[in-house]
């Protein structure tokens, strides 16, 4: 039989706020355990949460960007359960009323057509801490660091075929709050991860298969292998007769497989209820309007009008607009370099692109900064050098760090555009060289290249192609 | 001095008759006298309150301070005060030092007011008769065979006992009103977002409201307003201005419009309780206020409301005594359960336990429709209910309780007797109005309360209604016999 999968996907991204969601602390990662969280973090007796302005504010701009509906009156609701990384005994939520309901995005599958991914809600929530085992034999610790760090939990609808289609989703998710500047979408703290909901049925069925959870994916590569995974599990259950079982499954990344946390009967009853302790949220049009008015260009927007712009096409608009740092690097040097986006584009994507990622920086940490890079095209343009010198000038410059003039200067890389120098070494060339020289001249056209590569390789490569073969040209014909 | 109304001290202070330092003592000796007797107190905090008396006495001598500097005051054990054990008279925090002071505490503290102690309460205010406290019981002044009713009775205890001149207290489904009723004193329960609960224990939140019981209502008005207003730490506090609520007390009453619930005279109330409450409002008539009778159709169901939503509420809010990061935790747990059950299990007193097992009942997953949701359908309707009856009324008055003081053990064996005691008192909780019970007389020798209900943010008109009734009589200045 041939099987379908159906993929939904639950993303929580931490909003990059200064202050946690209810309290005023902070929520720097990687500090000592426990030393931010304060009593309203702890769950004192006593305290009481206060919404933080900025979250909101936020979500609403996540909301604007995917076309949702921003709800006027949304509700903060407690989800009761006991754990010790959950100082209250509930976690501050949305249940019936979310924020942002009803919201969609595009994305570009494999043969270039785009797909729509309905987004169902993204509400806020506050995060839990951590219970730590390494290193405490016996014991568990408890860092309440994380406790009350504002999320926005994205829960899209089931419109995912494929685990390609789920990472592509992910990807352009994670691109979009980064460009929103509401996370900072670094998957290795925790700031970006997903639960995927993953079932399978029979290829034209109308009905959903049984689904598993897949809780707690920090990466794209995870999500694909064990989505992967999955599938294949289930489809080998529903092949050999079996049922595939209602539950929460964690992905084991060191064996590559999903293994059984609980199943839909071990399930808590959450009793979620609204939080009396918090008025409904009301939002109104002035501060939406004000909001939208904040949004920056958003990636699909972007990449129109590279294309249109620039005259990218939409694959290579696409790439350079992956992210708004990759893009604002791309658009500085496109500024310095005037009437060469193409040029620029080829550099940023391959030779830069290359050396990004042979050494694992990010672009914000090129070795070779836009104005840098900027500085070396403009000596291809002003044909100070040559395309081939300038791959070994940027090699040195991403190694030294320093600027391509004063490598071209140290090295002597100038190109050759001095007429006479390069007729000097033509005539030097043929001299040395009367047998060839007989043969072209006899009709052996395709020695003209030999000729090339010898008064390149006198020139150490530095003659001005261009004008070299202008030149040679009439040298040879006599 | 401690026959003197809180009004009367203040005054006495400024006018440099004692030293706060001398009337702190004064009291200070009355506690440890009264203490055996009636164990009105958890914490009795005597350095404390002498080194503020000394810092208010500064104050006075330097010509600063305001009208509450120097004022000895009691707060209930639900409010966190710094430094001071706050237990909520739970065994859970029987150990629990606040590191921080309620919003209520601190503003009374800047005011100027002298902590005497930390009174005795029904467990996390879960009770009517202040049977639940993991302290003992606390007695009723004018009859220790009897409770002073709760869950505030260490407070209305402690203040109609003389042994201070008020006591903050908390109101969740009338722990405010029925003691002070019970106790023969003025306790109110201001508007729902009036006073901030931020460092106010929460039993129930959407029904939880700090107020103060004292001797008259001239008293309170004058506590209250050091107490209510806007507080940036509490969401659920209203930014709307604290009016001066001494300067209306003596406001005449003629033309007031007086609604009379006709649910509250119901056959529950005890007939002589109610000749009480009509003496009372004839002189209000005599006053030239107008009596006239108001229904609330749906009030007769507040009180099987009230014990879905405050347990429901009640159920998440103490989801948080663990054992983990305070409080009590019980000895060598085996495994993370063990800790939880046998924390809880040993921590948590009989009428906790009932409630959050209610309350976790109420909203789980199949019956949340039909009790929460219902309840808060219900909660709305009642409000609506008061609302209607405010557009033909100022105030309503009716009696805070069915019948006064009883026995100390006589209804700990049935719940629902016990929680019908609140049933003149829950309605004003889910409406989120204020009410201030008041002495209206004796019956048996026991003192019985009148009830006065306003629209929100209505308090400087109960206040006043209170005072001229007060002016007018004196049973708010009668004494417990012994206590004199």
């Amino acid at each position: 039989m041939e099987w379908e999968t159906v993929i939904g996907l639950e993303i929580h991204a931490q909003l990059s706020t200064k202050s946690k969601i209810f309290s005023g602390s902070s929520t720097a990662y990687g500090a000592a355990p426990n030393v931010q969280a304060n009593l309203v973090d702890l769950g004192y007796p006593g305290v009481l949460p206060v919404l933080n302005r900025e979250a909101v504010r936020m979500a609403v701009k996540f909301g604007l960007a995917i076309d949702a509906k921003i709800a006027r009156h949304s509700v903060f609701a407690r989800k009761n359960y006991f754990y010790p990384d959950l100082p209250k005994g509930y976690q501050i939520s949305q249940y019936e009323l979310p924020i942002v309901a009803d919201g969609s995005l595009e994305i570009v599958l494999d043969d270039g057509t785009r797909k729509r991914i309905g987004i169902t809600r993204a509400h806020l929530e506050e995060d839990a801490g951590k219970s730590i085992h390494e290193g405490l034999p016996g014991v568990t610790g408890i860092d309440l660091n994380r406790a009350g760090t504002p999320l926005i939990e994205i829960v899209s609808e089931p419109d995912m075929r494929s685990a390609k289609e789920a990472v592509a989703y992910m990807k352009k998710v994670h691109t979009l709050v980064r460009y929103l500047e509401i996370c900072d979408g670094n998957m290795q703290e925790g700031s970006f991860r997903c639960d995927a909901n993953v079932s399978v049925r029979p290829k034209g069925s109308d009905r959903f298969g049984t689904r598993t959870e897949i809780k707690n994916l920090n990466s794209f590569r995870f999500v694909e292998k064990a989505i992967n995974y999955e599938v294949a599990r289930q489809i080998d259950i529903l092949e050999s007769g079996g049922k595939v079982v209602q539950e929460t499954r964690l992905y084991d990344p060191d064996r590559g497989e999903t293994r059984s946390m609980r199943t839909k009967e071990e399930a808590n009853d959450y009793r979620y209820f609204p939080d009396p302790d918090l008025l409904p949220l009301v939002l109104d049009d002035a501060f939406i309007d004000e909001v939208r008015a904040s949004l920056p260009e958003l990636p699909d927007q972007k990449a129109a009008r590279f294309s249109e712009q620039y005259g990218l096409s939409a694959y290579d608009a696409g790439v350079l607009t992956a992210s708004r740092e990759l893009a604002d690097y791309y658009e500085e040097v496109v500024r310095r370099v005037p009437g060469e986006p193409k040029l620029a584009a080829n550099w940023v994507m391959v030779e830069l692109a290359a050396a990004l990622n042979r050494d694992g920086v990010e672009i914000t940490e090129s070795r070779v900064s836009a104005g840098r890079l900027a500085g070396l095209l403009n000596r291809i343009v002003d044909n100070t050098i040559s395309g081939k010198i300038a791959k070994e000038v940027f090699e040195a410059m991403w190694t030294s760090g320093r600027d391509a003039d004063t490598i071209i200067e140290e090295k002597g890389l100038r190109q050759i555009t001095d007429t006479a120098a390069i007729e000097k070494a033509i005539d030097e060339v043929l001299a040395a060289n009367p047998k060839q020289l007989a043969e072209y001249r006899a009709g052996k056209d395709k020695l003209f290249g030999f000729f090339v590569g010898q008064v390149m390789k006198a020139t150490k490569g530095k003659a001005n192609p261009a004008q070299l073969n202008e030149l040679l040209k009439k040298k040879l014909q006599g | 001095m401690h026959r003197r109304t809180l009004a009367e001290l203040a005054a006495g202070l400024r006018k440099k008759e004692f030293s706060s330092v001398e009337l702190t003592r004064h009291y200070l000796e009355r506690i440890e006298r009264g203490q055996p007797a009636l164990n009105a107190f958890v914490t009795i905090t005597r350095e404390q309150a002498l080194a503020a008396a000394e810092a208010a006495d500064r104050e006075l001598a330097a010509g600063r301070g305001g009208p509450l500097t120097g004022v000895p005051i009691v707060h209930k054990d639900i409010f966190c005060t710094q430094g001071v054990l706050t237990t909520c008279a739970s065994r859970m925090l029987s150990n629990f030092v606040s590191p921080y002071d309620a919003t209520v505490v601190a503003k009374l503290k800047a005011a100027g007011t002298v902590m005497l102690g930390k009174a005795n309460m029904d467990e996390f205010a879960m009770g009517s008769s202040n049977e639940t406290s993991w302290y003992g019981p606390v007695r009723n002044p004018w009859n220790p065979e009897l409770v002073p009713g709760g869950s505030s009775g260490g407070s209305a205890a402690a203040v109609a006992a003389r042994l201070a001149p008020a006591a903050t207290a908390t109101d969740t489904g009338g722990s405010i009103r029925q003691p002070a009723a019970l106790c023969g004193v003025t306790g109110i329960k201001p508007t729902y977002g009036r006073v901030s609960r931020y460092g106010m224990i929460a039993f129930a939140s959407s029904l939880d409201q700090g107020g103060v019981i004292t001797v008259s209502a001239e008293d309170a008005a004058l506590v209250l307003g050091a107490m209510a207003g806007f507080d940036p730490q509490d969401s659920t506090s209203v930014d709307t201005p604290v009016p001066d609520y001494t300067a209306t007390l003596n406001d005449s009453v003629e033309g007031l419009k007086i609604g009379l619930l006709k649910e509250f005279f119901d056959k529950g109330l005890d007939p002589e309780n109610e000749q009480r409450v009509r003496e009372a409002l004839a002189v209000y008539e005599r006053l030239g206020a107008r009596l006239q009778e108001v229904s609330l159709p749906n009030l007769p169901l507040s009180v099987p409301t009230y014990y879905v939503v405050a347990p429901a509420e009640c159920s998440s809010n103490l989801a948080r005594y663990d054992g983990v990061r305070f409080g009590y935790r019980c000895e060598n747990p085996r495994d993370l359960m063990d800790l939880y059950k046998r924390t809880r299990g040993e921590g948590f007193g009989a009428e906790v336990k009932r409630r959050i097992m209610t309350g976790t009942y109420v909203l789980s997953a199949g019956y949340y429709d039909a009790y929460y949701l219902k309840a808060q359908k219900v909660r709305q309707l009642i409000a609506r209910d008061f609302e209607r009856a405010f557009q033909e009324v100022d105030v309503l008055i009716g009696p805070t309780t069915p019948t006064p003081a009883f026995a100390l053990g006589a209804k700990t064996s049935d719940p629902i007797t016990m929680y019908l005691n609140d049933i003149y008192t829950i309605g004003a909780n889910l409406a989120g109005l204020p009410a201030i019970s008041i002495p209206c007389g004796f019956v048996r020798g026991l003192p019985v309360g009148l009830q006065i209900v306003g629209r929100h943010f209505a308090e400087a008109k109960i206040l006043n209604v209170a005072h001229v009734y007060q002016r007018e009589t004196d049973w708010h200045l009668r004494v417990p016999p012994g206590w004199a």
